[in-house]
Protein backbone atom coordinates (compact mmCIF):
# COMPACT_ATOMS: atom_id res chain seq x y z
CA UNK A 1 0.00 0.00 0.00
CA UNK A 2 1.34 3.42 -0.99
CA UNK A 3 0.87 6.17 1.64
CA UNK A 4 -0.70 9.25 0.02
CA UNK A 5 -0.67 11.60 3.00
CA UNK A 6 1.92 11.54 5.76
CA UNK A 7 1.85 12.98 9.23
CA UNK A 8 -0.43 15.84 8.39
CA UNK A 9 -1.70 17.97 11.22
CA UNK A 10 -3.26 21.37 10.79
CA UNK A 11 -6.18 23.53 11.89
CA UNK A 12 -8.46 25.65 9.79
CA UNK A 13 -10.21 28.38 11.75
CA UNK A 14 -13.92 28.79 11.10
CA UNK A 15 -14.73 31.34 8.40
CA UNK A 16 -11.32 30.90 6.78
CA UNK A 17 -10.61 30.71 3.04
CA UNK A 18 -7.82 28.20 2.48
CA UNK A 19 -6.23 27.20 -0.79
CA UNK A 20 -4.47 23.86 -1.05
CA UNK A 21 -1.94 23.81 -3.84
CA UNK A 22 0.34 21.18 -5.19
CA UNK A 23 1.30 19.24 -8.29
CA UNK A 24 -0.78 16.39 -9.66
CA UNK A 25 -0.60 13.34 -7.42
CA UNK A 26 0.50 15.38 -4.39
CA UNK A 27 -2.57 14.20 -2.44
CA UNK A 28 -4.49 17.50 -2.30
CA UNK A 29 -7.76 15.99 -3.58
CA UNK A 30 -7.35 13.08 -1.18
CA UNK A 31 -6.91 15.52 1.68
CA UNK A 32 -9.99 17.44 0.55
CA UNK A 33 -12.01 14.19 0.37
CA UNK A 34 -10.96 13.34 3.90
CA UNK A 35 -11.98 16.76 5.20
CA UNK A 36 -15.30 16.54 3.33
CA UNK A 37 -16.05 13.09 4.75
CA UNK A 38 -16.20 11.24 1.46
CA UNK A 39 -13.10 9.21 2.22
CA UNK A 40 -11.70 7.79 5.44
CA UNK A 41 -8.08 7.86 6.65
CA UNK A 42 -6.33 4.62 7.61
CA UNK A 43 -5.32 6.27 10.85
CA UNK A 44 -5.62 9.60 12.56
CA UNK A 45 -8.42 11.93 13.44
CA UNK A 46 -10.32 14.67 11.61
CA UNK A 47 -12.31 17.01 13.82
CA UNK A 48 -14.70 19.46 12.29
CA UNK A 49 -16.70 21.72 14.53
CA UNK A 50 -15.79 19.46 17.45
CA UNK A 51 -16.99 16.28 15.72
CA UNK A 52 -14.52 13.48 15.00
CA UNK A 53 -15.82 12.54 11.58
CA UNK A 54 -13.53 9.51 11.35
CA UNK A 55 -15.58 7.91 14.13
CA UNK A 56 -18.87 8.28 12.28
CA UNK A 57 -20.59 5.37 10.53
CA UNK A 58 -21.38 5.59 6.80
CA UNK A 59 -24.95 6.72 7.39
CA UNK A 60 -23.92 9.19 10.12
CA UNK A 61 -21.28 10.54 7.77
CA UNK A 62 -23.88 10.95 5.00
CA UNK A 63 -26.11 12.93 7.37
CA UNK A 64 -23.13 15.01 8.50
CA UNK A 65 -22.17 15.82 4.91
CA UNK A 66 -25.74 16.80 4.07
CA UNK A 67 -25.75 19.29 6.94
CA UNK A 68 -22.19 20.60 7.05
CA UNK A 69 -20.54 20.31 3.64
CA UNK A 70 -21.15 21.96 0.31
CA UNK A 71 -19.34 20.50 -2.70
CA UNK A 72 -18.08 22.27 -5.81
CA UNK A 73 -16.44 20.00 -8.37
CA UNK A 74 -14.17 20.71 -11.34
CA UNK A 75 -16.70 19.28 -13.83
CA UNK A 76 -19.73 20.73 -11.99
CA UNK A 77 -21.32 17.27 -11.54
CA UNK A 78 -24.84 18.51 -12.20
CA UNK A 79 -27.54 15.96 -12.95
CA UNK A 80 -28.12 16.45 -16.69
CA UNK A 81 -31.83 15.56 -16.66
CA UNK A 82 -32.63 18.15 -14.00
CA UNK A 83 -32.97 21.89 -14.58
CA UNK A 84 -30.78 24.39 -12.72
CA UNK A 85 -33.63 24.86 -10.24
CA UNK A 86 -34.08 21.13 -9.70
CA UNK A 87 -30.34 20.54 -9.33
CA UNK A 88 -30.16 23.15 -6.59
CA UNK A 89 -33.29 21.73 -4.97
CA UNK A 90 -31.78 18.22 -4.79
CA UNK A 91 -29.88 18.54 -1.46
CA UNK A 92 -32.90 20.24 0.10
CA UNK A 93 -34.83 16.97 -0.24
CA UNK A 94 -32.82 15.78 2.75
CA UNK A 95 -34.17 18.59 4.90
CA UNK A 96 -37.61 19.00 6.42
CA UNK A 97 -38.45 22.06 4.37
CA UNK A 98 -41.81 22.22 2.64
CA UNK A 99 -42.04 22.52 -1.14
CA UNK A 100 -42.74 26.24 -0.84
CA UNK A 101 -39.78 26.80 1.49
CA UNK A 102 -37.52 24.81 -0.81
CA UNK A 103 -38.60 26.99 -3.72
CA UNK A 104 -37.71 30.13 -1.78
CA UNK A 105 -34.29 28.77 -0.80
CA UNK A 106 -33.50 27.69 -4.36
CA UNK A 107 -34.56 31.03 -5.85
CA UNK A 108 -32.47 32.90 -3.30
CA UNK A 109 -29.39 30.76 -3.98
CA UNK A 110 -29.74 31.06 -7.74
CA UNK A 111 -30.34 34.82 -7.65
CA UNK A 112 -27.21 35.19 -5.49
CA UNK A 113 -25.37 33.53 -8.35
CA UNK A 114 -27.04 35.84 -10.89
CA UNK A 115 -28.97 32.99 -12.49
CA UNK A 116 -32.56 34.24 -12.15
CA UNK A 117 -33.08 34.00 -15.87
CA UNK A 118 -31.55 30.54 -16.21
CA UNK A 119 -33.43 28.67 -13.48
CA UNK A 120 -35.37 26.41 -15.79
CA UNK A 121 -32.57 25.62 -18.17
CA UNK A 122 -30.91 22.24 -18.29
CA UNK A 123 -27.15 22.01 -17.72
CA UNK A 124 -26.59 21.34 -21.43
CA UNK A 125 -28.21 24.72 -22.16
CA UNK A 126 -25.80 26.59 -19.86
CA UNK A 127 -22.21 27.72 -20.34
CA UNK A 128 -19.42 26.22 -18.21
CA UNK A 129 -19.34 29.27 -15.95
CA UNK A 130 -23.11 29.15 -15.50
CA UNK A 131 -23.02 25.45 -14.72
CA UNK A 132 -20.38 26.06 -12.09
CA UNK A 133 -22.49 28.83 -10.57
CA UNK A 134 -25.42 26.41 -10.42
CA UNK A 135 -23.10 23.94 -8.67
CA UNK A 136 -22.11 26.62 -6.15
CA UNK A 137 -25.78 27.46 -5.59
CA UNK A 138 -26.39 23.75 -4.94
CA UNK A 139 -23.43 23.74 -2.52
CA UNK A 140 -24.65 26.72 -0.47
CA UNK A 141 -28.41 26.21 -0.59
CA UNK A 142 -28.38 24.07 2.57
CA UNK A 143 -26.26 26.70 4.36
CA UNK A 144 -23.38 24.29 5.12
CA UNK A 145 -20.55 25.02 7.55
CA UNK A 146 -17.79 24.43 5.04
CA UNK A 147 -17.52 24.63 1.30
CA UNK A 148 -15.04 22.31 -0.42
CA UNK A 149 -14.09 23.18 -3.98
CA UNK A 150 -11.93 20.80 -5.99
CA UNK A 151 -10.38 22.67 -8.95
CA UNK A 152 -13.58 24.70 -9.44
CA UNK A 153 -11.99 26.79 -12.19
CA UNK A 154 -10.07 23.98 -13.84
CA UNK A 155 -12.53 23.61 -16.70
CA UNK A 156 -13.32 27.29 -17.24
CA UNK A 157 -11.91 30.15 -19.31
CA UNK A 158 -10.18 32.96 -17.44
CA UNK A 159 -13.18 35.32 -17.32
CA UNK A 160 -15.55 32.63 -16.05
CA UNK A 161 -12.90 31.44 -13.60
CA UNK A 162 -12.55 34.95 -12.22
CA UNK A 163 -16.32 35.19 -11.77
CA UNK A 164 -16.34 31.94 -9.82
CA UNK A 165 -13.42 33.00 -7.63
CA UNK A 166 -15.12 36.31 -6.89
CA UNK A 167 -18.27 34.43 -5.92
CA UNK A 168 -16.36 32.18 -3.55
CA UNK A 169 -14.66 35.25 -2.07
CA UNK A 170 -18.06 36.87 -1.51
CA UNK A 171 -19.44 33.74 0.14
CA UNK A 172 -16.46 33.76 2.49
CA UNK A 173 -16.57 37.46 3.31
CA UNK A 174 -20.30 38.11 3.35
CA UNK A 175 -21.69 34.80 4.61
CA UNK A 176 -18.68 33.68 6.65
CA UNK A 177 -18.39 30.34 4.92
CA UNK A 178 -15.27 28.30 5.56
CA UNK A 179 -13.89 27.50 2.14
CA UNK A 180 -11.25 24.97 1.23
CA UNK A 181 -10.15 25.34 -2.34
CA UNK A 182 -7.98 22.77 -4.08
CA UNK A 183 -6.17 24.12 -7.10
CA UNK A 184 -2.89 23.96 -8.96
CA UNK A 185 -3.54 27.43 -10.41
CA UNK A 186 -1.61 30.14 -8.46
CA UNK A 187 -4.01 32.78 -9.73
CA UNK A 188 -6.95 30.89 -8.25
CA UNK A 189 -5.07 30.21 -5.04
CA UNK A 190 -4.54 33.92 -4.53
CA UNK A 191 -8.26 34.37 -4.02
CA UNK A 192 -7.81 32.61 -0.66
CA UNK A 193 -6.42 34.16 2.52
CA UNK A 194 -4.22 31.19 3.35
CA UNK A 195 -2.28 29.01 0.94
CA UNK A 196 -0.85 25.62 1.91
CA UNK A 197 1.33 23.58 -0.40
CA UNK A 198 1.18 19.84 -0.48
CA UNK A 199 3.92 17.78 -2.08
CA UNK A 200 4.26 13.99 -1.98
CA UNK A 201 1.75 13.89 0.85
CA UNK A 202 3.58 16.38 3.04
CA UNK A 203 2.14 19.78 3.94
CA UNK A 204 4.48 22.78 4.06
CA UNK A 205 4.26 25.91 6.18
CA UNK A 206 1.30 28.27 6.10
CA UNK A 207 1.47 31.21 3.76
CA UNK A 208 -0.98 33.93 4.68
CA UNK A 209 -1.93 36.49 2.08
CA UNK A 210 -3.02 39.96 2.90
CA UNK B 1 -42.87 13.65 -6.95
CA UNK B 2 -39.24 14.68 -7.31
CA UNK B 3 -38.13 11.05 -7.30
CA UNK B 4 -40.76 10.06 -9.87
CA UNK B 5 -39.75 12.99 -12.08
CA UNK B 6 -36.09 11.96 -11.85
CA UNK B 7 -36.93 8.31 -12.57
CA UNK B 8 -38.98 9.19 -15.66
CA UNK B 9 -36.38 11.60 -17.02
CA UNK B 10 -33.61 9.08 -16.43
CA UNK B 11 -35.63 6.44 -18.27
CA UNK B 12 -36.05 8.79 -21.23
CA UNK B 13 -32.41 9.90 -21.25
CA UNK B 14 -31.35 7.47 -24.02
CA UNK B 15 -34.49 7.34 -26.11
CA UNK B 16 -33.20 4.80 -28.63
CA UNK B 17 -31.90 2.45 -25.94
CA UNK B 18 -35.06 2.73 -23.88
CA UNK B 19 -37.18 2.34 -27.01
CA UNK B 20 -35.41 -0.84 -28.07
CA UNK B 21 -35.58 -2.26 -24.55
CA UNK B 22 -39.30 -1.43 -24.44
CA UNK B 23 -39.80 -3.11 -27.79
CA UNK B 24 -38.04 -6.21 -26.49
CA UNK B 25 -40.25 -6.33 -23.41
CA UNK B 26 -43.41 -5.80 -25.49
CA UNK B 27 -42.50 -8.69 -27.79
CA UNK B 28 -41.46 -10.93 -24.88
CA UNK B 29 -44.60 -10.28 -22.82
CA UNK B 30 -46.77 -10.68 -25.93
CA UNK B 31 -45.08 -13.98 -26.84
CA UNK B 32 -45.27 -15.14 -23.23
CA UNK B 33 -48.98 -14.33 -23.06
CA UNK B 34 -49.69 -15.97 -26.41
CA UNK B 35 -47.88 -19.18 -25.43
CA UNK B 36 -49.69 -19.27 -22.08
CA UNK B 37 -52.96 -18.82 -23.97
CA UNK B 38 -52.10 -21.73 -26.26
CA UNK B 39 -51.42 -23.91 -23.21
CA UNK B 40 -54.67 -22.77 -21.61
CA UNK B 41 -56.55 -23.48 -24.85
CA UNK B 42 -55.17 -27.00 -24.77
CA UNK B 43 -56.58 -27.47 -21.31
CA UNK B 44 -59.81 -25.64 -22.16
CA UNK B 45 -61.72 -28.88 -22.72
CA UNK B 46 -60.90 -29.97 -19.20
CA UNK B 47 -61.57 -26.55 -17.73
CA UNK B 48 -65.05 -26.35 -19.22
CA UNK B 49 -66.14 -29.69 -17.79
CA UNK B 50 -68.68 -30.21 -15.05
CA UNK B 51 -68.00 -32.09 -11.83
CA UNK B 52 -71.58 -33.37 -12.02
CA UNK B 53 -70.95 -35.44 -15.17
CA UNK B 54 -69.19 -38.74 -15.74
CA UNK B 55 -68.08 -40.32 -19.00
CA UNK B 56 -68.40 -44.05 -19.48
CA UNK B 57 -66.52 -45.64 -22.35
CA UNK B 58 -65.15 -49.00 -23.40
CA UNK B 59 -62.40 -50.06 -20.98
CA UNK B 60 -60.12 -51.28 -23.78
CA UNK B 61 -60.13 -48.13 -25.87
CA UNK B 62 -62.31 -45.29 -26.95
CA UNK B 63 -62.40 -46.71 -30.47
CA UNK B 64 -64.40 -49.71 -29.27
CA UNK B 65 -68.11 -48.95 -28.80
CA UNK B 66 -70.55 -49.94 -26.07
CA UNK B 67 -73.97 -51.52 -26.59
CA UNK B 68 -76.94 -49.18 -26.55
CA UNK B 69 -78.53 -51.40 -23.91
CA UNK B 70 -76.04 -50.16 -21.28
CA UNK B 71 -77.87 -46.85 -21.09
CA UNK B 72 -80.88 -48.25 -19.24
CA UNK B 73 -78.70 -50.22 -16.83
CA UNK B 74 -76.65 -47.13 -16.00
CA UNK B 75 -79.80 -45.12 -15.46
CA UNK B 76 -80.89 -47.52 -12.70
CA UNK B 77 -77.68 -47.13 -10.68
CA UNK B 78 -78.09 -45.17 -7.49
CA UNK B 79 -76.82 -41.61 -7.70
CA UNK B 80 -77.37 -41.32 -11.46
CA UNK B 81 -79.61 -38.40 -12.40
CA UNK B 82 -79.61 -38.85 -16.16
CA UNK B 83 -77.87 -40.58 -19.05
CA UNK B 84 -77.18 -39.61 -22.63
CA UNK B 85 -74.95 -41.04 -25.32
CA UNK B 86 -72.87 -39.86 -28.24
CA UNK B 87 -70.67 -41.08 -31.06
CA UNK B 88 -67.62 -39.33 -32.45
CA UNK B 89 -68.40 -38.95 -36.15
CA UNK B 90 -65.11 -37.74 -37.63
CA UNK B 91 -66.50 -36.49 -40.94
CA UNK B 92 -64.71 -34.25 -43.41
CA UNK B 93 -66.17 -30.98 -44.66
CA UNK B 94 -64.78 -30.45 -48.18
CA UNK B 95 -61.17 -31.05 -47.09
CA UNK B 96 -59.31 -32.45 -44.07
CA UNK B 97 -57.96 -29.04 -43.16
CA UNK B 98 -61.50 -27.91 -42.24
CA UNK B 99 -61.44 -29.98 -39.07
CA UNK B 100 -64.11 -29.49 -36.43
CA UNK B 101 -65.57 -31.90 -33.87
CA UNK B 102 -68.79 -33.66 -34.91
CA UNK B 103 -70.85 -35.72 -32.51
CA UNK B 104 -73.95 -37.81 -33.06
CA UNK B 105 -75.99 -37.29 -29.90
CA UNK B 106 -79.20 -38.42 -28.31
CA UNK B 107 -80.42 -34.86 -28.69
CA UNK B 108 -83.03 -34.37 -26.01
CA UNK B 109 -81.13 -35.92 -23.10
CA UNK B 110 -77.76 -34.55 -24.25
CA UNK B 111 -78.97 -30.94 -24.33
CA UNK B 112 -80.50 -31.45 -20.88
CA UNK B 113 -77.10 -32.55 -19.57
CA UNK B 114 -75.28 -29.59 -21.12
CA UNK B 115 -77.14 -26.46 -19.98
CA UNK B 116 -74.04 -24.41 -20.89
CA UNK B 117 -75.00 -24.78 -24.57
CA UNK B 118 -77.56 -22.05 -24.92
CA UNK B 119 -79.94 -22.60 -27.83
CA UNK B 120 -83.03 -20.49 -28.60
CA UNK B 121 -86.16 -22.48 -27.83
CA UNK B 122 -87.54 -22.31 -31.41
CA UNK B 123 -84.24 -23.56 -32.82
CA UNK B 124 -84.11 -26.37 -30.28
CA UNK B 125 -87.63 -27.41 -31.25
CA UNK B 126 -86.76 -27.30 -34.95
CA UNK B 127 -83.65 -29.44 -34.33
CA UNK B 128 -85.53 -32.05 -32.31
CA UNK B 129 -88.14 -32.34 -35.06
CA UNK B 130 -85.69 -32.74 -37.95
CA UNK B 131 -83.87 -36.11 -38.00
CA UNK B 132 -81.33 -34.70 -40.47
CA UNK B 133 -81.01 -31.51 -38.54
CA UNK B 134 -77.87 -30.29 -36.79
CA UNK B 135 -76.92 -27.60 -34.32
CA UNK B 136 -73.58 -25.85 -34.34
CA UNK B 137 -71.64 -23.60 -32.02
CA UNK B 138 -71.27 -19.86 -32.63
CA UNK B 139 -67.54 -20.12 -33.24
CA UNK B 140 -68.02 -22.79 -35.89
CA UNK B 141 -70.82 -20.78 -37.53
CA UNK B 142 -68.57 -17.72 -37.68
CA UNK B 143 -65.65 -19.74 -39.02
CA UNK B 144 -67.55 -21.05 -42.05
CA UNK B 145 -70.19 -18.33 -42.30
CA UNK B 146 -72.98 -20.86 -41.73
CA UNK B 147 -76.49 -19.76 -40.92
CA UNK B 148 -79.66 -21.52 -39.83
CA UNK B 149 -81.14 -23.32 -42.82
CA UNK B 150 -77.81 -23.97 -44.54
CA UNK B 151 -77.00 -27.50 -45.68
CA UNK B 152 -73.68 -28.97 -44.62
CA UNK B 153 -72.33 -32.00 -46.51
CA UNK B 154 -69.90 -34.24 -44.66
CA UNK B 155 -67.84 -37.13 -45.99
CA UNK B 156 -67.81 -39.91 -43.43
CA UNK B 157 -64.51 -41.54 -42.46
CA UNK B 158 -65.41 -43.68 -39.44
CA UNK B 159 -68.91 -44.06 -40.86
CA UNK B 160 -68.36 -44.07 -44.62
CA UNK B 161 -70.69 -42.37 -47.06
CA UNK B 162 -71.84 -38.88 -47.91
CA UNK B 163 -73.93 -37.30 -45.21
CA UNK B 164 -75.95 -34.18 -45.41
CA UNK B 165 -77.28 -32.07 -42.54
CA UNK B 166 -79.44 -28.97 -42.26
CA UNK B 167 -78.44 -26.46 -39.65
CA UNK B 168 -81.41 -25.91 -37.35
CA UNK B 169 -79.77 -23.95 -34.60
CA UNK B 170 -76.68 -22.08 -33.47
CA UNK B 171 -75.83 -22.32 -29.80
CA UNK B 172 -73.71 -19.97 -27.78
CA UNK B 173 -71.76 -20.67 -24.63
CA UNK B 174 -72.94 -19.76 -21.17
CA UNK B 175 -69.33 -18.86 -20.33
CA UNK B 176 -66.32 -17.70 -22.27
CA UNK B 177 -64.68 -21.08 -21.75
CA UNK B 178 -67.64 -23.02 -23.18
CA UNK B 179 -66.75 -24.89 -26.37
CA UNK B 180 -68.72 -23.40 -29.27
CA UNK B 181 -66.81 -25.10 -32.07
CA UNK B 182 -68.85 -28.31 -32.16
CA UNK B 183 -71.33 -29.82 -34.60
CA UNK B 184 -74.13 -31.98 -33.19
CA UNK B 185 -76.61 -34.11 -35.06
CA UNK B 186 -79.02 -36.91 -34.19
CA UNK B 187 -77.59 -40.25 -33.10
CA UNK B 188 -80.84 -41.85 -34.32
CA UNK B 189 -80.11 -40.68 -37.87
CA UNK B 190 -76.65 -42.25 -37.70
CA UNK B 191 -77.97 -45.47 -36.17
CA UNK B 192 -80.80 -45.91 -38.68
CA UNK B 193 -78.40 -45.37 -41.56
CA UNK B 194 -76.02 -47.95 -40.09
CA UNK B 195 -78.89 -50.43 -39.69
CA UNK B 196 -79.38 -50.19 -43.44
CA UNK B 197 -75.76 -50.02 -44.58
CA UNK B 198 -73.65 -51.82 -41.93
CA UNK B 199 -76.10 -53.55 -39.57
CA UNK B 200 -73.39 -55.08 -37.36
CA UNK B 201 -72.28 -51.56 -36.34
CA UNK B 202 -75.77 -50.37 -35.41
CA UNK B 203 -77.01 -50.00 -31.82
CA UNK B 204 -73.59 -49.13 -30.44
CA UNK B 205 -72.53 -45.87 -28.89
CA UNK B 206 -69.09 -44.33 -28.43
CA UNK B 207 -69.64 -43.10 -24.91
CA UNK B 208 -72.24 -42.45 -22.27
CA UNK B 209 -72.59 -39.18 -20.46
CA UNK B 210 -73.84 -39.73 -16.94
CA UNK B 211 -75.31 -36.94 -14.82
CA UNK B 212 -74.91 -37.27 -11.07
CA UNK B 213 -77.32 -36.36 -8.31
CA UNK B 214 -74.41 -35.50 -6.04
CA UNK B 215 -71.03 -34.69 -7.65
CA UNK B 216 -69.24 -35.64 -4.43
CA UNK B 217 -70.27 -39.27 -5.00
CA UNK B 218 -68.63 -39.46 -8.43
CA UNK B 219 -66.06 -42.07 -7.32
CA UNK B 220 -68.66 -44.43 -5.87
CA UNK B 221 -70.96 -44.09 -8.88
CA UNK B 222 -68.05 -44.63 -11.29
CA UNK B 223 -67.10 -47.83 -9.48
CA UNK B 224 -70.68 -49.00 -9.43
CA UNK B 225 -71.08 -48.47 -13.20
CA UNK B 226 -67.86 -50.31 -14.02
CA UNK B 227 -68.78 -53.10 -11.58
CA UNK B 228 -72.11 -53.52 -13.34
CA UNK B 229 -70.40 -54.35 -16.62
CA UNK B 230 -67.51 -56.33 -15.17
CA UNK B 231 -66.84 -59.59 -17.06
CA UNK B 232 -69.14 -58.54 -19.89
CA UNK B 233 -68.09 -58.46 -23.54
CA UNK B 234 -67.62 -54.72 -23.30
CA UNK B 235 -66.25 -53.73 -19.92
CA UNK B 236 -66.47 -50.04 -19.12
CA UNK B 237 -64.18 -47.39 -17.82
CA UNK B 238 -65.97 -44.54 -16.07
CA UNK B 239 -64.25 -41.35 -15.06
CA UNK B 240 -65.12 -37.75 -14.44
CA UNK B 241 -65.58 -35.58 -17.48
CA UNK B 242 -62.47 -33.65 -16.49
CA UNK B 243 -60.33 -36.80 -16.25
CA UNK B 244 -61.72 -37.91 -19.61
CA UNK B 245 -60.71 -34.61 -21.24
CA UNK B 246 -57.33 -34.59 -19.53
CA UNK B 247 -56.58 -38.02 -20.98
CA UNK B 248 -56.51 -36.34 -24.41
CA UNK B 249 -54.30 -33.54 -23.13
CA UNK B 250 -51.86 -36.07 -21.66
CA UNK B 251 -51.24 -37.47 -25.14
CA UNK B 252 -49.64 -34.16 -26.08
CA UNK B 253 -48.19 -33.27 -22.71
CA UNK B 254 -44.60 -33.24 -23.99
CA UNK B 255 -45.53 -30.50 -26.45
CA UNK B 256 -47.24 -28.52 -23.71
CA UNK B 257 -44.22 -28.83 -21.44
CA UNK B 258 -42.00 -27.64 -24.32
CA UNK B 259 -44.28 -24.63 -24.93
CA UNK B 260 -44.22 -23.75 -21.25
CA UNK B 261 -40.43 -24.02 -21.12
CA UNK B 262 -40.12 -21.79 -24.19
CA UNK B 263 -42.42 -19.22 -22.59
CA UNK B 264 -40.17 -19.04 -19.52
CA UNK B 265 -37.02 -18.99 -21.65
CA UNK B 266 -38.40 -15.89 -23.39
CA UNK B 267 -38.80 -14.19 -20.02
CA UNK B 268 -35.30 -15.25 -18.97
CA UNK B 269 -33.84 -13.79 -22.19
CA UNK B 270 -35.58 -10.44 -21.82
CA UNK B 271 -34.52 -10.41 -18.18
CA UNK B 272 -30.89 -10.73 -19.27
CA UNK B 273 -31.34 -8.01 -21.92
CA UNK B 274 -32.97 -5.69 -19.40
CA UNK B 275 -30.30 -6.43 -16.77
CA UNK B 276 -27.60 -5.57 -19.31
CA UNK B 277 -29.36 -2.30 -20.16
CA UNK B 278 -29.65 -1.34 -16.52
CA UNK B 279 -26.05 -2.35 -15.77
CA UNK B 280 -24.84 -0.21 -18.69
CA UNK B 281 -27.00 2.69 -17.51
CA UNK B 282 -25.73 2.46 -13.94
CA UNK B 283 -22.10 2.24 -15.10
CA UNK B 284 -22.51 5.40 -17.17
CA UNK B 285 -24.00 7.25 -14.22
CA UNK B 286 -21.38 6.25 -11.64
CA UNK B 287 -20.24 9.88 -11.25
CA UNK B 288 -23.84 11.07 -10.77
CA UNK B 289 -24.47 8.43 -8.15
CA UNK B 290 -21.24 9.42 -6.40
CA UNK B 291 -22.32 13.09 -6.48
CA UNK B 292 -25.72 12.22 -5.05
CA UNK B 293 -24.04 10.24 -2.29
CA UNK B 294 -21.61 13.09 -1.62
CA UNK B 295 -24.59 15.41 -1.16
CA UNK B 296 -25.67 13.17 1.70
CA UNK B 297 -28.15 10.76 0.11
CA UNK B 298 -28.00 7.24 1.49
CA UNK B 299 -27.68 4.10 -0.72
CA UNK B 300 -31.46 3.31 -0.56
CA UNK B 301 -32.13 6.53 -2.53
CA UNK B 302 -29.91 5.27 -5.36
CA UNK B 303 -31.59 1.86 -5.18
CA UNK B 304 -34.97 3.57 -5.50
CA UNK B 305 -33.74 5.49 -8.55
CA UNK B 306 -32.48 2.34 -10.29
CA UNK B 307 -35.36 0.07 -9.30
CA UNK B 308 -37.81 2.82 -10.21
CA UNK B 309 -36.33 3.27 -13.66
CA UNK B 310 -36.14 -0.46 -14.32
CA UNK B 311 -39.67 -1.09 -13.08
CA UNK B 312 -41.04 1.88 -15.02
CA UNK B 313 -39.58 0.57 -18.30
CA UNK B 314 -40.70 -2.99 -17.55
CA UNK B 315 -44.20 -1.87 -16.52
CA UNK B 316 -44.63 0.27 -19.63
CA UNK B 317 -43.36 -2.51 -21.90
CA UNK B 318 -45.45 -5.06 -20.03
CA UNK B 319 -48.60 -2.97 -20.32
CA UNK B 320 -48.07 -2.50 -24.07
CA UNK B 321 -47.35 -6.22 -24.43
CA UNK B 322 -50.54 -7.14 -22.59
CA UNK B 323 -52.63 -4.73 -24.66
CA UNK B 324 -51.17 -6.23 -27.86
CA UNK B 325 -51.84 -9.78 -26.65
CA UNK B 326 -55.61 -9.46 -27.06
CA UNK B 327 -55.79 -8.63 -30.80
CA UNK B 328 -52.91 -10.96 -31.62
CA UNK B 329 -54.50 -13.84 -29.68
CA UNK B 330 -57.81 -13.11 -31.36
CA UNK B 331 -56.23 -13.21 -34.82
CA UNK B 332 -54.26 -16.35 -33.90
CA UNK B 333 -57.38 -18.06 -32.55
CA UNK B 334 -59.31 -17.24 -35.72
CA UNK B 335 -56.48 -18.51 -37.90
CA UNK B 336 -56.43 -21.79 -35.96
CA UNK B 337 -60.16 -22.30 -36.56
CA UNK B 338 -61.66 -25.16 -34.57
CA UNK B 339 -58.26 -26.62 -33.66
CA UNK B 340 -58.62 -24.92 -30.30
CA UNK B 341 -62.07 -25.32 -28.76
CA UNK B 342 -61.77 -22.00 -27.00
CA UNK B 343 -59.01 -19.46 -27.42
CA UNK B 344 -59.05 -16.37 -25.28
CA UNK B 345 -56.66 -14.48 -23.04
CA UNK B 346 -57.71 -15.27 -19.49
CA UNK B 347 -57.30 -12.88 -16.54
CA UNK B 348 -54.95 -15.41 -15.02
CA UNK B 349 -52.73 -15.07 -18.09
CA UNK B 350 -52.83 -11.28 -17.79
CA UNK B 351 -51.92 -11.57 -14.11
CA UNK B 352 -48.96 -13.83 -14.96
CA UNK B 353 -47.88 -11.36 -17.67
CA UNK B 354 -47.98 -8.49 -15.15
CA UNK B 355 -46.00 -10.55 -12.66
CA UNK B 356 -43.46 -11.51 -15.36
CA UNK B 357 -42.97 -7.89 -16.46
CA UNK B 358 -42.48 -6.69 -12.88
CA UNK B 359 -40.15 -9.60 -12.16
CA UNK B 360 -38.06 -8.65 -15.20
CA UNK B 361 -37.87 -5.05 -13.99
CA UNK B 362 -37.01 -5.99 -10.42
CA UNK B 363 -34.42 -8.67 -11.20
CA UNK B 364 -32.72 -6.45 -13.81
CA UNK B 365 -32.22 -3.73 -11.20
CA UNK B 366 -30.77 -5.86 -8.40
CA UNK B 367 -27.11 -5.94 -9.47
CA UNK B 368 -26.87 -2.31 -10.71
CA UNK B 369 -28.59 -1.06 -7.55
CA UNK B 370 -26.28 -3.10 -5.36
CA UNK B 371 -23.21 -1.82 -7.20
CA UNK B 372 -24.41 1.79 -7.14
CA UNK B 373 -25.13 1.66 -3.44
CA UNK B 374 -21.62 0.34 -2.78
CA UNK B 375 -19.77 2.74 -5.06
CA UNK B 376 -17.09 4.68 -3.19
CA UNK B 377 -17.74 8.39 -3.62
CA UNK B 378 -14.13 9.34 -4.33
CA UNK B 379 -13.82 6.57 -6.95
CA UNK B 380 -17.17 7.40 -8.49
CA UNK B 381 -16.32 11.10 -8.80
CA UNK B 382 -13.27 10.20 -10.87
CA UNK B 383 -15.61 8.48 -13.32
CA UNK B 384 -16.50 11.63 -15.30
CA UNK B 385 -17.88 10.78 -18.76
Amino acid sequence: MLPVLNDISFDIPGGEFLALMGPSGSGKSTLLNLIAGIDKPDSGEIRIGGVDITALSESQLADWRATHVGFVFQFYNLIPVLTAFENVELPLLLTRLSGKQRKQHVETALSMMGLNERMHHYPSELSGGEQQRVAIARAVVTDPTILVADEPTGDLDRASADDILKLLGRLNRELGKTIILVTHDPHAAHSARIIRHLDKGVLDATKTLS
Amino acid sequence: MYLIKLVIRNAMRHKLRTGLTLLGIVVAILAFGLLRTVVNAWYAGAESTSAARLITRNAISLVFPLPITYGEKIRKIEGVAGVSHANWFGGVYISEKNFFPQLAIEASSYLDLYPEYILPEDQKKAFLLDRKGAIIGKKLADQFGWRVGDTVPLRGTIFPGNWSFTIRGIYRGAEQKTDTSQFFFHWDYLNETLKRTVPRRANYVGLYIVALNHPEHSAEVSQEIDKTFKNSLAETLTETEKAFQLSFVEMTEAILVAIQIVSFVIIAIIMAVMANTMAMTARERAAEYATIKALGFAPPFLAKLIFGESLAIAALGGAAGIVCTFPVANAFGNAMGALFKVFYVSWQTVAVQIAAALLVGAVAAILPAWRASRVKIAEGLRNIV
